[in-house]
């Protein structure tokens, strides 16, 4: 038993050895985020360029796992321990960490002059008083295809819906998977499914604005239309879709077994390691008879500061940074899929990202139709459209039934839906 | 226990080799049956390990087959040595757990003793207090736990996680313990103190006797402290003070869909839980054998 | 003895506090008073202007009545006894039969099938979840080939309504096997040979003396295991939300009350947290359980006592 004391004896020793840190000049500032993904990126591209100019400052990039990101960072704003820098998700979440004080004011941050009030939107105050993040990328729904499958089946990037499902019943007959995606993680359904080929149905922002003002409802018109054509991908889904989770997809894809994957512009980064053949991308198909195409370009990713910093001077100066035509090169560039929002010209190299962005162009941008004021309340309206959309493909729904759920979710609590029904 | 062919019982020899082979087919059937489970309980281990070894077309080509000439390819584990720093985090681990589980068997069979051996007002009120902990998800008190680590100056160091272990750990410790402890004969103890031992000297005394509890209660509260994933995310994130298990997750994040990483990450994370338990399950098993004394 | 009796009849003697301060200080300050803070969400909520409103017991009305609430918490509560019924009636009978094989002296290399046996339990939920999830993937295919050859066709098993609970019910019980069974390996083990002995010379049976004798003698460990194997799945977690994530999907198939407090307390994705439902949920599972435990100990606990002075 006496091992027992000397045991407790060693560990005091060893923690209070590493209690005592090393204190020199320089200040170290760490980001908050859920990016893990971009681990590498931001240790061996952007922050060394932001540090060769800041000497001074250390920066640590500390990423959490995606789905723990909300509830570790509330834990720690509460807890007075989270980092200087906060990776802000776009619309209320950001807006209420800025309410409860948690996220600091940055209207008169040098540089923000270079968002537009688009970029800004998603993380403004209700009123557009206060911009509390600085706006870093939007991402692109569309279609990324394996050019391979294409070329041996001597297929071309469909245009409307029609020729989308015959496409995919041509890649069907010849044994490939046409569609590489599942629904047990249900976001997928949700975000790489309706909201990917929606905009094209509810008109993009005439639609959205029109959920939002209460003229537009979930259950009519071309929010119906939407979950009607997602339905519609049923037969083309992989075999056991129904426990197909998104890295599975994402593997289905790169592994060259399905030919069409359902995608954001944030993919580009993650397959090109992985595949070993061509690839090309589409927007999404247009229904019949339109003729304006709708893309969903979507404010997704910014950087706040925490207001109880220590060093707010340089979580500010990094934050200047971030605004300038130098970052948005450095980002857009080690990120291709992730699109600066900034006003600054920039070039991106990869084609497929070239692609992507191309469609700004030729295209209404919009965003995803939950995000705004929409998903405050009790259903959220987010995880009703997730839950949903996921239950339509399994089969378990008619595209009606899911429609009126997630309409009868929204009129609960949001008073614009109440006064129209 | 051969002796069991009791010759009143069994008359003639005929009887006694029918009654040996049936004995036989007993013992092939309880083989075959703790082989079976034995092959269902290695197997998902055995994917895992093998494929973490082969290149990214194997795995999904040829799960089963162990790796070959051309299958071979480590990338994943190049991958993964070049990215984190798991010496350090597996230290972390180490420390943390073997802490935690110091102060757990120490201060849980301080208790548990003062419950069995005591009869005080409120003993029953404690005990029920002492067991509150395990009936409401922990994750509840998070902020409240943060905010008494910060408030202690503790937060982001290894002291702020064996403490919440040991708290957490504590109220399965002390129940398994006080039901040992109640069946340490009372004759040893009263003699004890008739040679005039002190109540600690008894208590100490009392340790080697439920060495069962305290292998038990080491090897339940190892295996949630080593894999928990929330407190260090919460507590102590910093790259200094950072688990294994946290790391790992940071790891199957970033490489979700590469799958040569994740099995070399899940096999990395697999080995030293099995050489610590393997460690810790000799301390078991002796512990088990040695309390049931005949 | 009568000097034990005096010293055990003072009130409150010293040592009796330095045994039990250490495990009662650091519990309450780590453990009791974060749990009970924020325990005590669930008798407010959000006023008008964000501050907490004392509501006194309205949370855990609009839980069990509200359409908002109580389908998900009716059904979480369902799907727990689910998950329960299928630890009591798999994991610890396969745990009572491994422990009795284990047990006999006459199985050569016992102490390896133990620990192999045991191996899954310490392995953490997280790479539990990851390994069923890739051993189940259909795009694996390994589900496939193994049910295969018992003429049994591959589903979706994690993507199905009807058996998504069951299944990740058999993974908890894959992985938590080992703890019953090394449970009621050290009942059995600890029970004297002269007893069975005996009763083998009066011609039992293996079967007869497994059930007729030992088996009462290890009804204590039994129901220590029935307890424990009820709190920890009561309280259960992590494998649902490692394979199926917060949404307990498909359709809430896979909810049980951790992932749905987990949710509500914490949010998810843009659904921000709410403290205050959430620790009603927790409130209510702190009840659950509560009375789960004082179930055993003021029945199944007490007459183990009563049979024990009989004895």
């Amino acid at each position: 038993m006496k091992k027992f004391f000397s045991l407790v004896f060693i560990l005091t020793v060893a923690l209070s050895a590493g209690l005592v840190a090393a204190q020199d000049e320089t200040v170290t500032l760490t980001i908050e985020s859920w990016r893990n993904d971009d681990l590498a990126i931001w240790n061996e591209v952007i922050i060394p360029a932001f540090e060769a100019q800041h000497p001074n400052i250390n920066v640590e990039f500390q990423p959490a796992a995606p789905t723990e990101y909300n509830a570790a960072l509330n834990a720690k704003l509460e807890g007075g321990t989270a980092g200087d820098l906060i990776t802000c998700r776009p619309f209320d979440l950001s807006l209420q960490l800025f309410q409860q004080g948690y996220l600091a004011d940055l209207t008169d941050l040098p540089g923000m002059e270079n968002f537009s009030d688009v970029a800004k939107s998603a993380w403004i105050t209700d009123d557009g008083s206060s911009v509390f993040c600085v706006p870093m990328a939007s991402v692109i729904h569309g279609f990324i295809y394996n050019q391979d499958i294409f070329n041996e089946l001597g297929l071309e990037e469909p245009e409307t819906e029609a020729e989308f499902l015959s496409i995919l019943q041509t890649i069907q007959d010849a044994g490939y998977v046409p569609l590489a995606m599942g629904t047990v993680d249900q976001w997928e359904a949700a975000t790489m499914g309706y909201q990917n080929i929606g905009p094209n149905y509810w008109k993009g922002e005439e639609g959205r604005l029109g959920l939002i003002e209460g003229t537009a409802k979930y259950n009519e018109g071309g929010f119906l239309e939407a979950f009607e054509a997602l339905a519609r991908w049923r037969p083309y889904l992989p075999p056991g879709y129904q426990a197909i989770s998104y890295p599975d997809s994402q593997n289905m894809f790169t592994l060259g077994q399905a030919a069409i994957f359902p995608a954001g512009s944030w993919e580009i980064s993650v397959f090109r390691p992985l595949v070993d053949f061509e690839m090309g991308a589409f927007k999404p198909p247009l229904p019949e008879g339109a003729d304006t195409c709708y893309i969903s370009d979507h404010t997704d990713i910014a950087m706040g500061m925490n207001a109880a910093t220590e060093h707010p001077e340089e979580a500010r100066a990094f934050l200047e940074w971030m605004t300038t035509a130098e970052f948005a090169q450095l980002y857009s560039n080690a990120l291709p899929g992730f699109f600066s929002l900034s006003n600054h010209e920039i070039t991106v190299d990869d084609p497929l990202a070239q692609e992507f962005l191309s469609w700004r162009s030729e295209c209404e941008s919009t965003i995803r139709s939950s995000y705004q004021i929409l998903s405050r309340g009790e259903p959220n309206n987010e995880n009703d459209l997730w839950a949903m959309s996921a239950q339509l493909l399994n089969g378990e729904v008619t595209p009606q039934e899911a429609a009126d759920t997630v309409q009868a979710g929204l009129e609960a609590w949001y008073e614009p839906q109440q006064r129209n029904s | 226990m051969a002796t069991t062919l009791n010759p009143t019982h069994v008359s003639t020899t005929r009887v006694a080799r029918r009654f040996q082979l049936s004995r036989l087919w007993q013992l092939a059937a309880a083989h075959l049956a703790l082989l079976l489970y034995t092959a269902l309980a290695l197997f998902p281990i055995f994917l895992v390990v093998v494929n973490s070894f082969k290149n990214r077309r194997a795995i999904f080509a040829m799960p089963y087959a162990l790796p070959t000439a051309e299958t071979w390819d480590p990338v994943g584990y190049q991958t993964v040595f070049n990215n984190a720093n798991f010496g350090l985090y597996f230290a972390n681990s180490l420390i943390v757990t073997i802490g935690a589980l110091v102060l757990i068997l120490l201060a849980g069979t301080m208790a548990s003793y003062a419950l069995a051996e005591y009869r005080f007002p409120g003993n029953t009120l404690l005990g029920l207090y002492l067991a509150l902990g395990i009936m409401v998800p922990i994750r509840l008190g998070t902020v409240g736990i943060l905010r008494l680590v910060v408030a202690l100056g503790l937060a982001d160091t290894l002291w702020a996680l064996i403490l919440v272990y040991t708290a957490s750990g504590l109220p399965l410790a002390i129940f398994i313990m006080t039901q040992f402890m109640r069946q340490v004969p009372r004759e040893l103890k009263d003699a004890a103190r008739v040679d005039g031992a002190s109540e600690y000297r008894i208590y100490w005394m009392t340790l080697p006797l439920v060495r069962p509890a305290l292998g038990t209660v080491a090897v339940f509260n190892m295996i949630p402290i080593w894999n928990d994933l929330w407190f260090p995310l919460i507590l102590a994130p910093s790259e200094n003070v950072k688990t294994v298990t946290l790391g790992a997750q940071v790891f199957l994040g970033q490489f979700v869909n590469d799958w040569n990483a994740v099995l070399a990450s899940l096999t990395l994370a697999i080995i030293p839980v099995v050489v610590l338990y393997i460690l810790f399950s000799r301390q078991l098993i002796r512990g088990l054998t040695a309390g049931a004394v005949k | 003895m009568q000097r034990s009796g005096t010293t055990r009849r003072k009130p409150f003697p010293i040592h009796i506090i330095v045994f039990l301060a250490p495990a009662v200080i650091i519990y309450t300050a780590f453990m009791i008073f974060p749990l009970l803070d924020s325990l005590r969400l669930s008798l407010y909520a959000p006023g008008e202007s964000g501050e907490y409103v004392f509501v006194g017991l309205n949370n855990y009305q609009r839980l069990l009545t509200e359409p908002l609430w109580a389908p998900r918490f009716f059904g979480a509560l369902k799907n727990n006894l689910v998950f329960f019924a299928i630890h009591m009636l798999v994991q610890n009978p396969i745990g009572l039969f491994l422990a009795s094989l284990l047990s006999s002296q006459f199985i050569k290399g016992r102490a390896i099938y133990r620990t192999l046996i045991f191996t899954p339990t310490v392995l953490s939920v997280v790479l539990v979840g990851f390994i069923w999830r890739l051993i189940l993937n259909p795009l694996w295919g390994i589900s496939g080939d193994i049910l295969g050859l018992f003429g049994i066709e591959n589903q979706p098993w994690l993507g199905l309504e009807t058996t998504a609970l069951p299944v990740l019910s058999l993974v908890s019980v894959w992985q938590y096997v080992g703890i019953p069974m090394m449970l009621f390996l050290a009942a059995l083990i600890s029970i004297p040979d002269e007893l069975i002995e005996a009763a083998r010379v009066d011609g039992a049976t293996a079967w007869h003396v497994f059930w007729k004798i030992k088996f009462p003698l290890i009804l204590p460990t039994v129901g220590i295991v029935a307890v424990l194997t009820f709190v920890g799945n009561f309280n259960a977690f992590d494998l649902i939300y490692t394979t199926q994530r917060a949404t307990a999907g498909p359709n809430f198939a896979t909810d049980i009350l951790g992932t749905f407090f987990y949710r509500t307390f914490f949010g998810i994705q843009l659904q921000p947290g709410n403290p205050t439902m959430g620790a009603t949920i927790a409130g209510m599972m702190l009840l659950i359980i509560l009375a789960g435990v004082l179930l055993y100990l003021f029945t199944f606990q007490r007459r183990l006592l009563k049979m024990d002075i009989q004895l």
